[in-house]
């Protein structure tokens, strides 16, 4: 998921690599061979993926934060431990990818430290709040539904730690997905009261979503490139698309309404197509001015300080009793 | 003050009996029971284990990629490892 600032300049100092080297990979890319940790690739490749992977981890981890916000207040016992569990996954998920992204050499550590000195970015969607029990139902629908569009792909990218990652996370994604969609049935199912709940959190979370798959192509620095390695396969609006085509049914199942008057059905395409996107909705978003990106981020540092006595009294103990049984040992020889 | 990093473990599970224990991933954790806690909650959430592994990542010497040839090739060249390498007559049958 989540690939959405990949169409920023990657920064470090320009590297000029072997051309031969060059070539010897990209026939390796173009014969789909997977790129190990230690193989050989360009500096490039390797700040791309690192960016690209890290950010989608935080993703996740940030990720758990607007659903966390109802699992105190979920309406049942069975909708409260699959929220849970859904959460849990998400944490996994971050964790996947962190260690995907350690072996091109970066630490768990400066990762972190990316992520809560704002650095690094995060999909714009979790800077949006939950403001009714409604919320989670779309975003396991609409948010867990982009994402496993755009994730499917990524499970035969070119890295091979990253596409590795990237199948355990689809496996786990469809539960993610159908639990959203089965809290907008109970609910379009439910009084007028709680189809018009459903049908706002839709109004709220529908665009948000499309924004989900990043800039239009046209806009797209580094799609190209990325195509070529073959991290990507295919384009920002190109998945959007299919999200769209395989959404719009669903919300009709609801007997809900998309919030576009532009709407509509493409006859000699068989495409659904959209109004336009307000992209400075978007860019505002993931500069930092979201409803939620201090909320957000404030929580993260919280939750990092205040685990970090327990981080360290775990490396002490574990320190200490690595010393006793050496101790232990010398004294029985 | 910098954080200390956390050691890195390499997880292998078991999936079912009867196979090998195979690498899924890794996690960061202060001690070998926790690294195992940690595998659990990471790697085997949906029943993919009956046993787990966990070792310390540096503990794995790995063979280097720009090896690989002189390492694996020479196998390539010997063809009279494989059962197929040897002609024997149809009326001797299956062997
Ligand atoms: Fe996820
Ligand atoms: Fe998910």
């Amino acid at each position: 998921m989540y690939t959405q600032a990949l169409n920023e300049r990657i920064d470090g100092p320009r590297v000029v690599e072997d051309p031969e080297k060059l070539a010897a990979f990209q026939a390796r890319i173009d014969a789909e061979e997977k790129i190990e940790p230690n193989d050989w690739m360009p500096e490039a490749y390797r700040r791309t993926l690192v960016r690209q992977i890290s950010q989608h981890a935080h993703s996740e981890v940030v990720g758990m934060l607007p659903e966390g916000n109802w699992l105190t207040r979920a309406p049942t016992l069975k909708r409260k431990a699959a929220l849970l569990a859904k959460i849990q996954d998400e944490g996994g998920h971050g964790l996947y990818l962190y260690a995907a992204a350690e072996t091109l050499g970066v630490s768990r550590e400066e990762l972190y430290e990316q992520l809560l000195s704002g650095k690094a970015k995060y999909s714009s969607i979790f800077n949006y709040p939950t403001l009714t029990w409604a919320d989670i139902g779309c975003i396991g629908w609409l948010v867990d539904g982009a994402a496993i569009m755009n994730q499917i792909p990524l499970c035969r990218t070119s890295y091979g730690p990253y596409a590795r990652a990237m199948i355990r996370i689809c496996k786990e994604e469809s539960f993610h997905q159908r639990q959203g969609y089965e809290i907008m049935l109970a609910l379009c199912r439910g009084t007028p009261e709680q189809k018009a709940m459903a049908q706002d959190a839709l109004n709220r979370w529908w665009w948000p979503a499309l924004m989900m798959f990043g800039p239009p192509d046209s806009e797209s620095v580094h799609t190209e490139q990325s195509m070529r390695w073959k991290i990507k396969r295919f384009t920002n609006d190109e998945l959007r698309q299919k999200f769209v085509d395989a959404t719009v049914p669903q919300a009709h199942y609801l007997g809900l309404t998309i919030p576009d008057p532009e709407l509509r059905y493409d006859e000699a395409t068989g495409h659904w197509r959209y109004g336009p996107i307000d992209w400075d909705e978007f860019k505002r978003v993931i500069a930092g001015f979201g409803p939620c990106n201090r909320e957000r981020l404030a929580a993260r540092r919280k939750a990092h300080e205040e685990g970090r006595w327990v981080r360290e009294a775990a490396i002490a103990h574990a320190e200490k009793r690595r010393m006793r049984e050496r101790a232990q040992r010398l004294a029985a020889e | 003050m910098a954080e200390q990093p956390m050691p890195l473990w390499e997880v292998f599970v078991r999936a079912r009996t009867g196979l090998a224990h195979r690498h899924v991933g890794s996690v960061h954790a202060p001690d070998a029971e926790m690294a195992l806690q940690a595998a659990r909650d990471t790697y085997t959430r949906r029943g993919e284990a009956i046993s787990i592994w966990v070792v310390p990542s540096s503990a794995i010497t790995a063979s280097d990629p720009a090896d690989k040839d002189s390492l694996f090739e020479p196998t390539a060249s010997k063809i009279y490892r494989h059962p197929s390498f040897y002609e024997i007559p149809e009326e001797v049958g299956h062997m």
